[in-house]
């Protein structure tokens, strides 16, 4: 399968962020859609299997992403997920999936922080996607 | 009533029951504390014994005899150091030795009670060390509450200031790839959006430094009279360019003497940060008023905006630092959840009070009185 079959849902409350994403996601191949805040990214969830999420962390709450997450992964198991967020590492607030306990709670499959550099992006999204 | 558990650690039974008789119905007030101090004793005739009931239950305070059977006095303040306990030790000293003393005062011990004591010898060491303690917990609870302060700020921080590096260096890539063309016009959407960035760091930036310069006094030597009516004017000339940006339309009405004594910088934060959100939280083509009236000694100024309005449990933490309604409708309006909890701390400095009443989607009205003496 080439990167053109899978669609990407993008979910992002900076507009910044997401155009940037949409627009490296598209110039690498894949199709997009865009969810602007949790909510509309849980209507479309709703009513819509993507091949793959990309959640921001913060949006109307702190824990937006995670909530997706959640949400997207009870619905579609099989869907990847990857939660991004600009929240540092160096704060003490950071987290990974590196332990089993986060991994229990955090339904993700990937956990990057923001300002990864879109090849990066790519490879990671290659790898859930067995590309 | 709060009951401090004191362990006296002494192989004389007199001693001992003394102790226990003379706190029994001792207790410990000041003007500052929340409530009155009261004691329990427990008693231990050998070191070993009184580590054992350390060991149970950490005592707020022990009294140590050094000359004890089996191993010594400052053998056991030795251990509760080790073991880092949260406990004062007061040693009981038949004779003054300053070996003893020296060592003692140097393994954590804070007091000295000369044996044979006087009941009301007992009793003031047994004040002074309460004082103490209750001073130790009241600075630790505060580190804590400055902590989660300061983990909030680190959060808020990072989020707001990385996030629009990160679109800005995004963009800048872009444009360093040429992945949008090789003309200048088609970066017209990423150099747009990589200013607009810029500006809302910039105010994140200006709202911070306000924030450390907020005293915890007013410097009373720069009070002066002043008039609001033109410490507002002035604050609307500054917001005007981006009030007509967002054709909102500012009004001033001041209905009575307008003149207060205060300090200038401190009324300039409040009318720059007030009148800015009646703007910046204002819809297209809406409008912003400012009135200025007094009731008895207090001056009431009155911000009403016909913007988006909060919620009602939004509106109860509106005043709280790094706090942001985080909606749909702020979705692209940058603020650094900083400005409201600095008009607050302002106007309390004052001995003012700040309100707010709101209907989502149709505006709202803040309202600070101040007394115009201070």
């Amino acid at each position: 399968m080439k990167k053109s079959d899978f669609t990407i849902l993008v979910a992002d409350d900076d507009p910044d962020y997401l155009m940037q994403t949409l627009f490296h996601l598209g110039k690498a191949g894949y199709r997009t859609i865009k969810a602007e805040s949790q909510a509309e990214a849980e209507s479309i969830i709703s009513r819509f299997r993507p091949d793959l999420a990309i959640f921001d962390l913060m949006m109307e709450s702190d824990d937006s992403g995670f909530i997706l997450c959640y949400r997207l992964k009870k619905k579609y198991p099989d869907v990847p997920v990857i939660l991004a967020t600009a929240v540092a590492h160096e704060t003490g607030i950071g987290f990974s999936l590196d332990s089993q306990q986060e991994r229990t709670w955090i339904r993700a499959d990937r956990y990057l922080e923001k300002g990864i550099r879109p090849e990066q992006l790519d490879l990671e999204i290659m790898k859930l996607l067995k590309i | 009533m709060a009951v401090l558990k004191v362990l006296v650690i002494d192989d004389e039974p007199g001693i001992r029951s003394g102790v226990t008789r003379i706190l029994q119905n001792f207790h410990v007030a000041y003007p500052f504390m929340d409530e009155d101090y009261t004691y329990e004793v427990n008693e231990a005739a050998t070191g070993e014994e009184g580590i054992e009931i350390i060991e149970r239950e950490v005592p707020d305070i022990i009294l140590l005899d050094n000359k004890l059977p089996g191993m010594q006095g400052i053998d056991v303040l030795e251990y509760i150091r080790e073991k880092k306990y949260d406990v004062v030790v007061a040693m009981i000293t038949s004779y003054a030795s300053l070996d003893v003393a020296v060592r003692a005062t140097r393994d954590g011990a804070t007091d000295f009670i000369p044996k044979p004591f006087t009941p009301q010898e007992l009793k003031s060491s047994i004040e002074n060390i309460t004082k103490q303690q209750y001073l130790k917990r009241i600075t630790h609870s505060m580190n804590q509450e400055g902590k989660k302060i300061r983990y909030q700020f680190l959060s808020v921080l990072s989020h707001e200031l990385k996030a629009p590096l990160n679109a800005i260096e995004g963009y800048l890539r872009m444009m360093k790839e040429r992945e949008c063309g090789d003309r200048i016009e088609d970066y017209e959407t990423p150099v747009e959006r990589s200013l607009h960035r810029v500006q809302g760091m910039r105010n994140l930036i200006m709202d911070l430094l306000d924030f450390t310069k907020i005293r915890l006094e007013r410097k009373q030597e720069k009070v002066i009279e002043l008039d609001l009516a033109e410490v507002a004017a002035g604050a609307i000339v500054t917001v005007q360019p981006y009030a007509i940006q967002k054709e909102v339309s500012i009004g001033l009405k001041v209905k009575s003497d307008s003149r207060i004594m205060a300090d200038p910088t401190d009324m300039d934060i409040v009318f720059n940060n007030m009148i800015s959100n009646a703007v910046k939280y204002n819809k297209n083509g809406g409008s912003a008023e400012i009135i200025i009236d007094s009731d008895g000694d207090d001056s009431i100024i009155v911000f009403s905006d016909t913007g988006i309005g909060i919620s009602k449990e939004d509106s109860e933490n509106l005043f709280t630092e790094f706090m942001r309604v985080r909606n749909e409708k702020t979705r692209n309006i940058t603020g650094s959840g900083l400005g409201l909890s600095i008009v607050r701390k302002v106007v309390e400095l004052y001995n003012g009070k700040i309100s707010v009443e709101s209907t989502p989607d149709e505006g709202s009205v803040f309202t600070i009185s101040i007394p115009k003496n201070i």
